[in-house]
Formats: structure tokens, sequence, C-alpha cells
């Protein structure tokens, strides 16, 4: 009965040490809108659009991510290159390139299916808006390539489209 | 004409310091509530390896001010099953009487102010401990109408719970209390204080310290004995149905009979005022004990899970009583050798 006892107090104790190590510590809390959180190499948050490096459209509007994804959220149409008016190094390009991000999972089927390392899901994690419209991003919008998690939001919280 | 009324109001100098004193005291305990709650909330965040509040003002101090003014602004809701008059008095109850039983709590040696000696305590009863222990028992009665009066099964739940462990461990609490007693000789808390002088209770009395200050996290219904307001299956217990102010008065109640029960461990375990040799003034020595215990008291509720209900009763009879009794016997038996 002592044994235990004296097992009781030492597990009592060392409950103990365990919060006053934890208080001790570093706090884990990111202070969110201040501290925006360093997401890790890989992290599939918002799509972008390569271009390579000639400056060209690496997209050569195959529509392989249009038939990978899962839910049906890429909608590709291609167009033909000519000499006059050249937008990728391929045959074609995509002259419509649309991404629906409410109805995107963000799997990153498109990424693992484009053959050309065209469109790609980067770590921008900040993707809400009061406005369903600019939820569906056009090329122009998935061409720009910001720095991570500072566009488009104001001092008021609301996001805007950046135009490139 | 100041000087009719000097003449006039000397033979009352007595009473005036006294009621100045009281409400300095008062005043100062009610202000110590919003401190302590924010104290807790941060250091609980910071057991728990997260910050706590820290948007409403610097560090979030204003934090507990923000929130005793929603309290003030929200609908006083008393269900219509209610006994009305006891709804309203049991919250009373309960921070009258964690006022008054820091009445007796002395926090200094006398002081001396224009040729007066003041006493640095609202009332230096010679009783002091009883005293204590019989108003903070009385708090009891406020728990115990409140979980009557609001006629809901999880209050009266919480409200007999709450009498049932008060009484179990005021036992123990008085039989330790009791070790300190026989040692100095004295019910008077400045005595215990002042026959502390050279060694704490704590090293002479290390059993019943434990013992008295467990009982003490009992006393005040503070976790891992908070039985009464077990959110898991009594809702929130005795103070389910109350809201906005009566709520509030509740928890100050709690908290400060969390300073009361703080300060009586620092005056008979750890020497009060004295400050064994650190350049210290008195007072601070004696609020820092106060504020270090508290700290504990904190520490102990970020650790501990709530035990048990019947775990509660087996330990506060069949443990913690045998050895305040052991404890009380072996230094009695000391004293006479």
């Amino acid at each position: 009965m002592i044994g235990g006892a004296i097992q009781g107090i030492k597990n009592l104790l060392i409950g103990l040490g365990v919060t006053f190590r934890n208080m001790v510590s570093k706090p884990q809390t990111i202070q969110y809108p201040e501290v925006k959180r360093q997401m890790p190499k890989g992290y599939r948050g918002r799509h972008f659009l390569n271009r390579d490096e000639n400056g060209l459209e690496r997209c050569v509007g195959c529509s392989l991510c249009s038939i990978n994804c899962p839910v049906g959220c890429i909608h590709v149409v291609a167009a033909e290159n000519t000499e006059e008016h050249r937008v990728s190094a391929g045959e074609r390009y995509a002259a419509v390139y649309e991404i629906n991000l409410l109805r995107c999972i963000y799997c990153g089927y498109c990424e693992e299916a484009c053959p050309v390392d065209a469109v790609v899901l980067r770590e921008h994690y900040e993707l809400a808006d009061y406005d369903r419209n600019t939820f569906v991003l056009q090329k122009e919008d998935l061409l720009v390539y910001p720095e991570p998690n500072r566009f488009r939001v104001n001092y008021l919280g609301n996001t805007k489209r950046v135009n490139p | 004409m100041l000087d009719t009324a000097i003449e006039f109001l000397t033979p009352y100098s007595g009473l005036i310091i006294g009621a100045v004193k009281a409400v300095v005291i008062a005043v100062l305990l009610l202000q110590a509530v919003p401190f302590l709650v924010w104290l807790e909330r941060r250091l609980m965040g910071r057991f728990q390896v997260r910050l706590g509040p820290n948007r409403v003002g610097p560090f979030g101090l204003i934090q507990p001010f923000a929130d005793s003014i929603k309290l003030l602004f929200k609908e006083s809701i008393v269900t219509t099953s209610a006994d009305k008059f006891l709804f309203h008095l049991a919250p009373a109850i309960v921070v009258f009487t964690a006022i008054v039983a820091f009445a007796a709590i002395p926090f200094g040696e006398p002081v001396q102010v224009f040729g007066q000696t003041i006493g640095l305590w609202v009332a230096n009863v010679n009783v002091g401990i009883l005293f204590v222990f019989a108003i903070s028992g009385m708090g009891l009665y406020g728990i115990v109408l409140g979980g009557l009066a609001s006629n809901n099964k999880y209050s009266l739940m919480g409200g007999l719970r709450s009498s049932a462990q008060m009484i179990s461990y005021e036992l123990t609490l008085g039989l330790s209390a009791l070790g300190v007693i026989i040692m100095s000789g004295s019910l008077n808390l400045t005595e215990i204080v002042e026959s502390q002088a050279t060694v704490p209770y704590i090293l002479t009395q290390p059993l019943a310290f434990v013992l008295f200050f467990t009982a003490g996290v009992a006393e005040t219904n503070r976790a891992p004995f908070d039985l009464p307001e077990a959110e898991q299956e009594l809702v929130a217990g005795f103070h389910t149905e109350y809201s906005g102010m009566k709520f509030a008065m509740f928890f100050m109640g709690e908290y400060i009979n969390m300073i009361t029960m703080s300060a009586l461990v620092t005056l008979m375990f750890l020497g009060g005022w004295n400050t064994y040799g650190l350049p210290l003034f008195p007072i601070l020595a004696f609020v820092g004990k106060v504020f270090l215990l508290l700290c504990v008291f904190i520490w102990l509720r970020s650790t501990f899970p709530r035990i048990r209900y019947d775990r509660l009763m087996t330990f506060g009879w069949k443990v913690l009583l045998p050895l305040a009794v052991f404890n009380l016997l072996i230094t009695g038996f000391v004293k006479i050798l």
C-alpha cells in the first residue's frame, strides 16, 4: 500500500514536471494575421501556370490536366501557335485555361499529369473571397506568380484579384 | 471649524481607521479578481504551450475587464421554476463570505502612520483561524442554495456534491491546521506568524502543509477537485442556470477564496511576512508568497484531470483524514516531550 502511494505521488510529480516543462518552452501559437505560416515544400495550395526560360507559356494545351481532374474543375481550349503569334514552345497553346477553385479538391493530379510541368500547386493558402466569380481563375490569374501568401490581401483583410 | 471636527472625531479614530481599512481591503480584493483571472488564463495558456489572451490591451491585461463589462450587459435570466429569493441570494452569500473571510487575514506587522499604530489587517481576531474556517465554510450555503434554488437536476447535484465534498475536506483542513496551532500555541494568525520568525512551519510540519494545501484546493472547489462544476456530467454544476453578473459573482467568490486560502497557507506554513534574511519588504514577501501559491493552484489545475466522485470521497476520508489525525498525534506527542 505504501509502495503504491509512493508510486502514485511519483506519477503526480512527473505530471507536474511535464506541464512545467511546457510552461518554460516556447508557445506553438502562430499569431495568424500578423505572422503567416511558412508552408512546407510540396504543399498543395493555389494553382499557377509556369513559363519557360524564354518567357513563353509552358502549357501546350493538351488537356491532360482537365482529363485527369477528378472533379472536372479545369477547362482548357487549345489553339494553334503561328509564327507571328507564338505563345508556347510547342505546336499548340491554351487559348482558354480556367480553374474553378470552389470545385477543386487540391489533389494535385493536374500537376502530376502535366507533361510539360506547366500547371503547379504552390503554397498560397489564403483563398477566401467575397465574390464567387473571382474563384474561377482565368489564364491571366494563373500566370502571375506573387510572393507566397502576400497577394490579394488589403488592410481590411479582403482579397483582391491581382493583375499580372 | 476644523478643530471642532477633529475634536469630535478623535474618540472615533479607531472606528474610522477600521472602516477605511475595510473598504481599502475589500476594493483591493475585488480588483485582484480580474488580475487573477488574467493570470490564470495566461498561465494556463503557457502550461498548454499556447499564448493565452494577448489581444485586448498590453499582454491582454484588459481582457478580464472586457469580460466583466460583457457580463454586466448580459441579460439576467431567472428560470420560472426557480425560487426567486434564494436564487438571487446565493451568489451574494458566496461573495460576501469570501470577502468577510479575508477580513481576519493579516498581511504585515503594524505600521506607524501619524503617530497612530495601524495594523495591516481589518480585524486582528484572537481566534483568526477559526474565524476564517467558519466564514469560508458558510460560503458553502451560497453554493448549495444556488443549486437548490435553480430547480434543475444538474444544479442540485452540483450543490449536493459541493456540500458533501466541503464537509469531508473541512475536517482534514481543520485537523492539519491543528498541528500548526499546537506548535505555535495560538489561534491568532499574527502570533502564528511571529512564532515562525526563525523556521517556517513547512519545515517542521511538512505533512500538515501537504494535507492543508490539498484540502484547501478541494475547499475552494478548484481542479482537480472541482466536482461541483464538473462540465462533463453536470453541465456547469450549481451555476448552470446563472447568467450575467450573478454568474460572475460565483467566480468572484471562487477566486477570492483562492486568495484567502493562499494567504492562509502563507501565514500558517510559509512564515507569512517573515523574510528570512532576504532583502525584501515584509509585505512584499507576503504578497510574493501568496502569488506563488496562486500560481501553484493554476499549475495544479492545468496538470491534473478531475478525479472521480467516489475516489474523491475515498481520498478525503480514508487517506487525508487518517494522515491528518496521525500528524496531529505525532505533533502532540512531540510537544508534550
